[in-house]
């Protein structure tokens, strides 16, 4: 089903991790399945984040984390969007994430994980089945 | 039946070399080899640097290591070196590598996480306590905050009884590949480029033993350049690097001897041998006819070789033990002065001992038990290598062609991000061809066994300490509580005073550390003066 206009995705680097790697090529596989894809930058806050996912009014914020501080970027994130009403953004977490984290970050509200080495395919279709806000 | 050639599959190198699938006598015979390839230990060092190679020494094993408190990293030092291994590799966390200190707000659930934490002086002389830094180099992975992290080893040297004069060792300081790949910069390039000068200036006759820059095509290869182009941009950066001190009225003999590189090894085994080749002799004609250079040793190209992360998986980690080997034997191979391996756990944390201790032990029994030391440059005269090495020579240099002529120079083509464009694009098609299966990789693609849930491996993770911010964070406090705030004051006014007039800051630097300014404090003030880097932000 193909969506009403094109799915907006904010693809994020939290914290301090410079490792933009996988973002990015993620960034161009859902730029090339038809998403208007964002990408932020290095270094930004959860408050930059949430900011810029306002600003362009994005369905999808994904996080990309490499340092190993995903659960406690994502429970930030997840406590600043209640706080900003924006419960309805789809949010994904992508990175080097421990096999037993999974749960707990699905636990704090996150829509899908996506470990290092998962499918584009995998990543394209979760998100080209996102009904947009 | 007869196979014909033809009917072979096609073999292209990453670097855009076509293989053949024999060579012969023919291949070499316009190469003059004699006078290309030279002698080991001679111009222009195709062979190695040195005329006898691992048959006098073997290369150095230095495993990239640092967690948590200086306490515990120091701990885990002296494992290594009570299991073997002569030098250290400093890994530093996060909040350090970006000026923060460990109490800073940006800093929370990352101190100690990558690597260890240094706020100020005191933590560097807990990390180097009873290590016999006189015999042995370190390297410190550190690049934007180079200056500080500089200054507070020589001052921590100095105070062991190693004045600066003896000091051996490295810091990585590239900090035009960071903008590429690896992301941790703070400061817009120009000032950037500049500080980097003045650590080579003042190491120049204050820490003559010291090697004060890496150049790493280590992660611009990470971040999805061919092997070409991973010595044809480190090059463009070490020659900015180097014209930033010739401008100052430096000899190239007087300092850029002192620089070495960091280079990836993943992917075929010839294309990295003939890589590394190519790459020590055209750094050596680069040294002698672009810049003039008439010691040896400043055109002989030193590196750390080994890795790559890229090529290890995240599926069946065991089999990245045995890439881990054929990754040492290409360093073994290639001639490099140091070598040091991911470990296997490399896809899911930082190592345990277990696996550092398996890299160790693998460098080392190839240097032990295989004979990689008996003969320096065992492929030299080999069909293959030799015409391979000169194809991957004409290569390079188209790539740094394209840097210098058509992207105006490595410094603009970094500050736009046009370099970080070419290479992100370049790791899409890889990712896009290692999941299609284009590009092999056992056990990922090809021989996949699917994992059931139960049978997802346990690889043992290294665990993260929180409570190392609470350690690091007391002896922040009591430091701040012990010092002079005068000297501190004074000494933080003079490091603005010195960004603003353009003055080399090292000296400025020793005199901060010294006054137990924290990493944080110092950063700071450097911030106000020169700003933040504007990242173009661009995939």
């Amino acid at each position: 089903m193909t969506p009403r206009h094109p799915l907006r995705v904010l693809i994020s680097k939290p914290g301090l991790d410079g490792h933009d790697k996988g973002a990015k090529v993620v960034a161009h596989a859902l730029r090339n399945a038809g998403c208007e894809v964002i990408y932020t930058g290095l270094h930004k806050t959860i408050d930059q984040i949430v900011e810029a996912a306002l600003q362009e009014d994005v369905d999808i914020i994904g996080l990309s984390i490499l340092s190993g501080a995903h659960l406690e970027l994502t429970q930030k994130l997840m406590q600043r969007l209640k706080e900003e009403s924006m419960d309805d953004v789809i949010v994904l977490v992508g990175g080097n994430i421990p096999h037993h984290d999974r749960p707990k970050l699905l636990e704090l509200g996150a829509s899908a994980v996506f470990p290092t080495a998962s499918p584009l395919e995998e990543i394209v279709n979760f998100v080209q089945g996102v009904t947009p806000r | 039946m007869p196979v014909h050639e033809k009917d072979l599959p096609p073999v292209t190198l990453e670097s855009g070399i076509e293989v053949k699938p024999v060579y012969g006598p023919e291949d070499i015979a316009d190469l003059d080899l004699e006078h290309t390839i030279g002698e080991p230990g001679e111009y222009p060092f195709t062979r190695g640097i040195h005329p006898y190679m691992y048959r006098y020494r073997p290369w150095t094993m230095r495993q990239y290591t640092g967690f948590a408190t200086p306490h515990e990293t120091n701990e885990r030092f002296r494992f290594l070196i009570e299991h073997g291994q002569n030098a250290l590799n400093v890994a530093f966390d996060l909040p350090t590598q970006m000026g923060l200190d460990s109490d800073d707000v940006l800093a929370e659930g990352e101190v100690g996480r990558v690597g260890m934490a240094v706020d100020t002086l005191k933590d560097m002389e807990v990390a180097f306590k009873d290590i016999p830094i006189d015999k042995i180099s370190v390297s410190l992975t550190v690049n934007a905050v180079t200056p500080v992290i500089l200054a507070m080893y020589l001052t921590t040297a100095e105070k062991y009884g190693v004045p600066r004069q003896r000091v051996r060792g490295t810091t990585q300081n590239d900090i035009l590949k960071e903008y590429i790949g690896r992301g941790a910069w703070i400061f817009p390039v120009e000032p950037s480029l500049r500080m980097t000068g003045d650590t080579l200036e003042f190491c120049a006759t204050e820490a003559p033993n010291y090697y004060p820059v890496s150049v790493c095509g280590y992660h611009i290869r990470e971040s999805g350049a061919t092997p070409a182009q991973e010595i044809a941009y480190a090059y463009c950066i070490a020659k900015a690097y180097i014209q930033e001190v010739v401008k100052r009225g430096l000899r190239v003999d007087d300092f850029a001897g002192r620089i070495s590189f960091n280079f990836n090894i993943f992917g075929n085994l010839w294309e990295q041998v003939a890589k590394f080749r190519a790459g020590r002799r055209l750094w050596a004609k680069l040294m002698k006819e672009e810049f003039g250079a008439k010691d040896p040793r400043t055109m002989q190209m030193k590196m750390i070789a080994g890795g790559g992360g890229s090529g290890l998986t995240i599926e069946e980690p065991e089999n990245n033990i045995v890439r881990g080997a054929y990754y040492a034997l290409i360093a073994a191979l290639s001639g490099t002065q140091t070598s040091a391996l991911c470990c296997y756990d490399e896809a899911y944390t930082i190592p345990t001992p277990k696996a550092q201790l398996i890299s160790l032990r693998t460098m080392q029994i190839l240097a032990d038990e295989m004979g990689l030391c008996d003969t320096a440059d065992p492929l030299a005269g080999s069909y293959y290598m030799e015409r391979l090495t000169a194809e991957m020579e004409k290569r390079i240099i188209t790539e740094m062609q394209q840097v210098d002529e058509e992207w105006g120079g490595v410094v603009k083509a970094v500050s736009e991000g046009l370099i970080q464009q070419k290479v992100a694009r370049q790791a899409y098609e890889y990712e896009r061809k290692l999941q299609s299966g284009e590009i092999v990789k056992v056990g990922m693609n090809k021989y996949r066994i699917e994992a059931e849930e139960e049978t997802i491996p346990e690889v043992e993770l290294h665990p993260y300490r929180s409570e190392a911010r609470e350690e690091q964070l007391q002896r922040l406090a009591q430091v701040k509580q012990e010092r002079d705030p005068v000297g501190v004051e004074s000494a933080l006014n003079e490091v603005r005073d010195v960004c603003h007039r353009g003055q080399n800051v090292m000296p400025a630097m020793m005199r901060a550390v010294q006054a137990y300014c924290s990493l944080g404090e110092i950063i700071g003030v450097m911030k106000d003066v020169f700003g933040e880097f504007d990242e173009p932000v661009r995939f």
